[in-house]
């Protein structure tokens, strides 16, 4: 088992591996929808390397970062969906 | 066209659209020639402020007009036109700038519009991302925001429903009174409307009207950064400044949630090219007011030309020198706002009405355009 760190979505504790991307960790985690269009259609990782801007969520008050780009971090607090 | 139509109206941006309109709601003919896509051009690169300004009485008498007519069409704009009652917030960043603030707020008052003075705490909890503390605002709440483009072909869509005709990408090469030349082909009608904005007086020379470079950036979507459109109550000192480049503090929110920056102004021709410097010195200018819009990311900047007159204001009417043609241009920076004063004004005076309000201060005859070699 590697090792796991502890991060805040929406509001609650949850577990990740540690040393992945935080898109990594939320799919592991069991949340595919990153954001919602402007339609308010779901949104999700695409291209997992920082250029198509899908998988935007807010972390730590800071809105639209990319979540592929972003390695976990313990205690980061990600709100997904806005 | 089947037929010879009543009036061709040249240009599809919003005034030349709200023109279109009113002339069909009449019962006239219309045919609409657009050079490019309607509601693409200075339409595509404005705001979309709805504002009651105070520069002249003429000026203060076709924006509340125009406001109040766009408060009757609010209601049957459709959800993309982003209709949003979000109220203008002029800032005072200085003490000395304050009584220049209580006076804009005693015009207002004076003449029926609600005008709200705010102290520095007022300011602070109508914006909470303005820096701290600022002098002094000012909230006209009953300004708003739409989207401009959406709401051209909005107006072109119901001149439609009344019979006109709409050509894109059709490039009207001359005016030549009651006629048009596009292609080589001569366009008769009835009379002819000049509403190509910043290009009018390449269609008919003589027209005191240039163009006036104006930059715009958007951000991604921030809902509630900001509540109102605000800006700084400098801005008519930047507007005023006709021969060199100024920036002025405007931000709007969008119904999105995104966040329009502006304004730069610049005399450089038709030159569309994104002025890095200037862009910085605006957005430098918009993060004095505004600190935090420096951590948010910005996704376009663009340009536009806004068809700027000597004296400020549009010039709507009869243009005397040729037998036909009527001119709904040069609305400058305001032209969101005044396009549906000037439509009813025109569509009033080609009827032979009387216009509600006085149209003389916006005869096209009344300056003439700088002696060019």
């Amino acid at each position: 088992m590697s090792e796991q760190v502890e991060i805040q979505v929406n509001g609650k504790v949850v577990r990740v591996r540690a040393g992945v991307s935080l898109a990594a960790a939320l799919l592991d985690a069991g949340e595919p929808v990153f954001r919602r269009s402007v339609g308010g259609s779901p949104r999700g990782p695409l291209c997992g390397m920082g250029v198509c801007f899908e998988c935007r969520v807010t972390i730590d008050g800071v809105a639209h970062r990319r979540a592929c780009l972003e390695p976990v971090v313990p205690g980061m607090k990600v709100v997904t969906g806005g | 066209m089947s037929r010879r139509p009543d009036a061709i109206v040249v240009g599809a941006g919003i005034v030349g659209a709200a023109c279109a309109e009113a002339l069909a709601r009449e019962g006239l003919r219309v045919e609409v020639l657009e050079a490019g896509i309607a509601g693409g051009g200075t339409t595509a690169a404005g705001m979309g402020h709805i504002v009651v300004m105070d520069d002249s009485e003429a000026q203060f008498a076709l924006t509340s007009y125009s406001r109040r007519l766009w408060s009757e069409l609010a209601a049957e704009l459709p959800e993309n036109c982003e209709f949003l009652p979000c109220g203008t917030l002029w800032v005072a960043e200085e003490e000395a700038q304050l009584e220049a603030l209580r006076a804009k707020a005693a015009f207002y008052t004076a003449r029926g519009v609600e005008a709200e003075l705010l102290d520095a705490r007022g300011v602070a909890e109508a914006e909470p991302n303005l820096r701290t503390p600022l002098a002094g605002g000012l909230l006209v709440a009953g300004d708003g925001v739409v989207y401009p483009p959406a709401v051209a072909r909005y107006l072109l869509a119901r001149a439609r429903e009344h019979g006109a005709g709409l050509r894109e990408g059709c490039r009207v090469e001359r005016i030549e009174g009651r006629a048009v030349l596009v292609g080589g082909e001569r366009i008769e009608a009835g009379l002819v409307v000049n509403a190509a904005g910043a290009a009018a007086a390449e269609l008919t020379p003589g027209l005191p009207i240039m163009p006036r470079k104006g930059h715009l950036v958007v951000t991604d979507r921030y809902p509630g950064f900001c509540r109102h459109q605000v800006v700084e109550l400098g801005y008519l000192k930047s507007a005023h400044v006709l021969t060199s480049e100024s920036v002025a503090f405007n931000v709007q929110p969008r119904a999105t949630g995104q966040l329009l920056i502006g304004s730069s102004r610049e005399l450089v021709g038709w030159d569309a090219a994104v002025n890095r410097r200037l862009v910085g010195q605006m957005l430098r200018r918009a993060i004095e007011f505004m600190p935090g819009l420096a951590s948010l990311k910005a996704l376009r900047v663009w340009t536009g030309f806004r068809p700027a007159t000597p004296d400020k204001l549009p010039l709507i009417g009869r243009w005397e020198e040729a037998d036909g043609l009527w001119i709904a241009a040069g609305h400058e920076g305001l032209g969101i706002t005044t396009a549906l004063g000037t439509a009813r004004i025109l569509a009033d005076l080609v009827l032979g009405r009387t216009p509600e309000l006085d149209p003389a201060p916006y005869a096209p005859g009344r300056v003439q355009a700088e002696a060019t070699a």
